[in-house]
């Protein structure tokens, strides 16, 4: 097979645009490529398309609710099936419910996400300003973070440094909350540097004098949850140490004055605008989209001709993520066949990405506590498979995604990787029920979405086209078209079989027949999705 | 553990990924107190299974050469010259296809039998359904979701996959070579065997080798992903093991790659010459869907049927050769099957339509070689009506080899097969 080339460079993209370019876009940006939205983009200009993924929904999704009642607790102050993010109050007994509640219904966001970049940007934010649910252990706090990840996933970088270093959630999460003069906890001032913003690559030479500074400036707020709903930091001027901060020379030797009374606070402000003033900031945060939505190899030339650049239009835009992902996703370099299929799908993109893949159908949402449960698996799926939303397993997000040589080859090892096709068996055959409810892959309904089925050929062509960024080889083609689709039988004579089974699909009494083409269907999506080749997207 | 609470387990249990199976095989993971079925039946034998997809034509296969002037009539476009058939010694009336010389030395040399006019009560012709009542062993009106050899299987190694592999059975109960895992080996729950799904991934395993370049981005991660995927699969490594013992076999096999179902065999006797200790191993080849162009017009007993034949003697011969060679040729028998015969009388595209009854055929170094039943009576003149007439249900070739190769006794043949059937003598 010939070696798929890859171009070093953020040129415009000025090839072909149809679904296999549209499909290659929605799966990294989205959770697996839905077929309806590759249509969508595939029918509109390149321009268009890219346009479409970049439209922020500022709405607020209906909130998580109480789907935990049971014949051991009922929750006193919020009714079954209505929100708790609204509560006074949690206690002992409905913390973990709903924080179980809060993970379910993050799921849920994503399986229902719209054609939009903002949920998979949550995600990367959610790795990138790590905090987990079970350290917080507050899920007023983790639903707050999540809907501030929410409403600055498509915005500005700065604005949202300046908002999570408040945020509730984290100053608990990195001891924000305990900052004060008299003995400054560090953790915040450490990560803020190391992790969120320049990082520690090569062009980052921080001190350790600098994480005491920074910690400094960052004492004063305390978490104000008087009122559980109300939950936020607050700036308390006594608590804030108001002497000057000596920054060193990778900080051009900035003197962050200290500020007395109320305006302490601005002093925050302050120590980001001098750390924003990094150029390795920008760079540090490209080299993450990078990894995140490209690959997982940065060479030099990519540092010089894709990260640079990248981090360049980062800061012209004063510090916009928009602009940088639009000239990512609308370069050649992006589109490279080369670049397809070179990441190896996250757990959340496996499992969420063949829910939306395959069209699966949900519980409706009257019916709140089966789909939650529904939910719920697939979340617990995704965490057995080492992805558990709401809790990455430490600050630093995901090894996957920063973990010197591995990268995305983390995901797979010799308990996940058997673990994610006993999932994708499982989905084809008896899925996860509750009650009358089965989540399951609908083999035949969704066969009966493709171009034409009943073409043996076609039908392999478009399972390809749909589930893989790479080629299928012609030997698994004759494989799954002769061993099973055919049941053994060979050459294009024998294709009418196939199609005569596939038409008597319409007779409703042909059960057998009709079990058979279920069957066929069944061995052939298993036999798809336990090829290595869907792992990669 | 009764079966519900098994299913209920399998969430939590391990995978044995794709590399081999094709189809992923579910193994709960742990050991523990279970004792596989010590009384393993039959002992060291092993059965082949030869599935000759598409329906055979049985009646150029096996030529009823003492009613020759029906056969012609009913077939002229495609009947194959008497003076060409091969006969058979000590044979009087039946003779085989011109291509199937190696068959004729293995049935001279007692080797090899045929049985005529295999079939069931009301004959299906829809290929799909055909194959799946070969499959199952089910009556032509019912539906069973079960392989015989899986059930079988399930008979012998109870609660497979759970416990398995363990030291009494620590490989696979069955492989399936060239094909996705068969109904045929389907349990209760789970697939009783696993498949090798083409010839060129045993060799990569026996090699350590994939298929990718891993020159690009994408190829180098499924590389990695193949690599851990034969790490997690303890059969990938008996196998491997099995193969690694066996440093020479028969030469009398064709080049690779020429002969597709002999490069199959030649795995089969591989690994059974490396001691696997799998009780039954399924291979097959198609195109045997002879709708039109059976033969060619000029040579009759030239053509695509005929060079299908060929490939068959060829391998099995080649099969049989090498069995002797590895010293395993007494644990070892097998069975040609096709889901259905083709019509007596040939359509004017120069082939066959679908049909009923058709021999099958039996080979091994210990076998009860001649001709079971009778050739199928033709008429004077043959219709598009007519068919092979049933001498023997196939379900009684199965029992026949479950009591008398795999050592198991009528009622629990019995239990395998949807009822009981008279014994037919093939070994």
């Amino acid at each position: 097979m010939p070696i798929a080339p890859v171009t070093v460079s953020l040129k415009a993209y000025k090839g072909k645009w149809g679904v296999e370019e549209a499909a290659h876009l929605a799966r990294r940006t989205q959770f697996g490529a839905n077929w309806a939205d590759v249509q969508f983009y595939a029918a509109r200009s390149f321009k268009k398309a890219i346009k479409a993924l970049f439209e922020q929904d500022d709405s607020i999704p209906p909130p998580p609710v109480n789907t935990y009642n049971d014949d051991k607790y009922t929750d006193e102050e919020i009714a079954a099936g209505q929100t708790w993010t609204t509560a006074a109050k949690q206690s002992g007994m409905n913390i973990g419910r709903r924080k179980n509640s809060l993970r379910s219904w993050w799921i849920g966001q994503m399986l229902n996400q719209k054609r939009s970049l903002q949920e998979k940007m949550i995600l990367f934010w959610h790795n990138h300003f790590a905090t987990e649910m079970n350290k917080v252990d507050n899920a007023t706090f983790s639903y707050k973070y999540h809907m501030l990840l929410r409403r600055y996933a498509l915005g500005n970088f700065r604005d949202l440094l300046n908002a999570i270093t408040v945020d509730p959630c984290m100053l608990r999460y990195l001891n924000g909350a305990n900052n004060v003069k008299k003995a400054p906890d560090e953790n915040y001032g450490r990560e803020l540097q190391e992790l969120f913003t320049v990082g520690k690559d090569k062009g980052s030479h921080y001190t350790e004098d600098d994480v005491k500074a920074a910690a400094r400036v960052l004492t004063g707020y305390r978490i104000d949850n008087k009122v559980l709903a109300n939950a936020q930091g607050v700036f308390e001027p006594n608590r804030h140490d108001t002497t000057d901060k000596q920054f060193s020379s990778f900080y051009n030797n900035t003197i962050i004055k200290g500020v007395k009374d109320k305006e302490g606070a601005t002093e925050v402000a302050a120590l980001i605008d001098m750390i924003l003033q990094q150029d390795e900031v920008s760079k540090y945060i490209c080299r993450k989209l990078y990894r995140f939505f490209v690959y997982h190899n940065i060479d030099e030339e990519t540092e010089k001709n894709i990260i640079e650049p990248l981090a360049k239009t980062f800061r012209k835009s004063n510090y916009d993520i928009q602009p940088v992902l639009k000239q990512l996703f609308s370069s050649k370099h992006f589109f490279d066949a080369g670049n397809r299929g070179a990441v190896i799908k996250s757990p959340i993109d496996f499992c969420i990405g063949l829910c939306r893949e395959y069209n699966i159908s949900f519980p409706a949402a009257d019916d709140y506590v089966t789909l939650y449960t529904m939910w719920q698996n697939i979340h617990n799926t995704a965490n057995q498979l080492q992805q558990n939303i709401g809790d990455p397993p430490n600050v630093a997000g995901w090894p996957a995604y920063y973990q010197v040589p591995q990268y995305d080859k983390i995901w797979i090892n010799s308990d996940t990787l058997p673990r994610r096709n006993q999932f994708t068996d499982r989905m084809v055959s008896y899925g996860f029920t509750k009650d009358k409810f089965k989540l399951a892959i609908d083999v035949v309904a969704y066969a009966q979405t493709f171009k034409n089925p009943g073409d043996p050929d076609a039908l392999i062509e478009e399972c390809a086209q749909r589930l893989y960024s790479i080629p299928l080889p012609d030997k698994e083609r004759t494989y799954l078209k002769q061993g099973i689709l055919l049941s053994g039988l060979q050459g294009q004579m024998s294709d009418h079989y196939w199609t005569d089974a596939w038409n008597k699909l319409i007779d409703a009494n042909d059960t057998i027949n009709k079990k058979d083409v279920t069957n066929k269907l069944r061995k052939l999506f298993q036999y798809l999705m336990n090829l290595p080749q869907y792992q990669l997207c | 553990m009764k079966r519900k609470e098994f299913l209920k387990n399998v969430a939590a249990g391990v995978v044995l990924p794709s590399f081999l199976n094709g189809i992923s095989l579910k193994a709960l993971a742990g050991t523990s107190t279970f004792h596989a079925l010590s009384r393993l039946m039959g002992e060291d034998k092993v059965l082949v299974l030869i599935q000759l997809a598409g329906g055979n034509d049985g009646l150029n296969t096996v030529i009823p050469v003492d009613q020759y002037s029906a056969y012609s009539a009913a077939r002229e476009n495609i009947a194959i010259p008497e003076n060409k058939a091969l006969k058979l010694q000590g044979v009087e009336g039946t003779a085989l296809h011109p291509s199937l010389t190696g068959f004729q030395q293995l049935f001279n040399e007692g080797k090899l039998g045929i049985i005529q006019a295999v079939s069931y009560p009301k004959p299906n012709f829809s290929h799909f359904r055909a194959t799946d009542i070969w499959m199952t062993a089910s009556d032509s009106n019912m539906v069973l979701n079960t392989g015989w050899a899986g059930r079988t299987l399930d008979h012998l190694f109870p609660q497979f996959p759970a416990h398995y592999p363990n030291a009494t059975m620590p490989d696979p109960l069955a492989i399936q070579v060239g094909s996705v895992v068969s109904s045929t080996f389907q349990g209760p729950s789970f697939t009783m065997g696993i498949a090798i799904s083409n010839t060129s991934k045993f060799y990569n395993l026996i090699e350590g080798k994939t298929d990718v370049e891993s020159d690009s981005r994408w190829g180098e991660q499924i590389n990695y992903i193949e690599e851990m995927s034969l790490k997690t699969d303890q059969y990938a490594n008996v196998i491997k093991q099995a193969a690694l013992k066996v440093t020479a076999q028969s030469d009398q096999y064709p080049a690779a790659g020429k002969n597709g179902l002999a490069d199959q065999l030649k795995i089969v006797a591989r690994l059974i010459g490396g001691g696997l200790k799998t009780k039954i191993y399924m291979v097959n080849m198609g195109s045997f869907d002879t709708h039109s162009k059976q033969t060619e017009d000029t040579d009759k007993t030239s053509g695509n049927h005929s060079s299908l034949l060929k490939k068959l003697s060829e391998a099995v011969t080649a099969f049989m050769a090498d069995l002797e060679y590895l010293q395993v040729k007494d644990k070892v028998m097998g069975i040609t099957f096709s889901e259905f015969g083709r019509r007596i009388k040939s359509n004017a595209s120069g082939g066959t339509d679908h049909g009923a009854a058709a021999p099958m055929f039996y080979f091994g170094h210990t076998v009860k070689s001649g001709i079971i039943g009778n050739n199928p009576v033709l008429p004077a003149n043959a219709t598009v009506q007519d068919n092979v007439a049933m001498q023997h249900d196939f379900r009684a070739v199965y029992s026949s080899i479950l009591q008398n190769w795999m050592g198991l006794s009528p009622d629990e043949a019995g239990a395998i097969l949807p009822g009981q059937y008279p014994l037919i003598p093939v070994v």
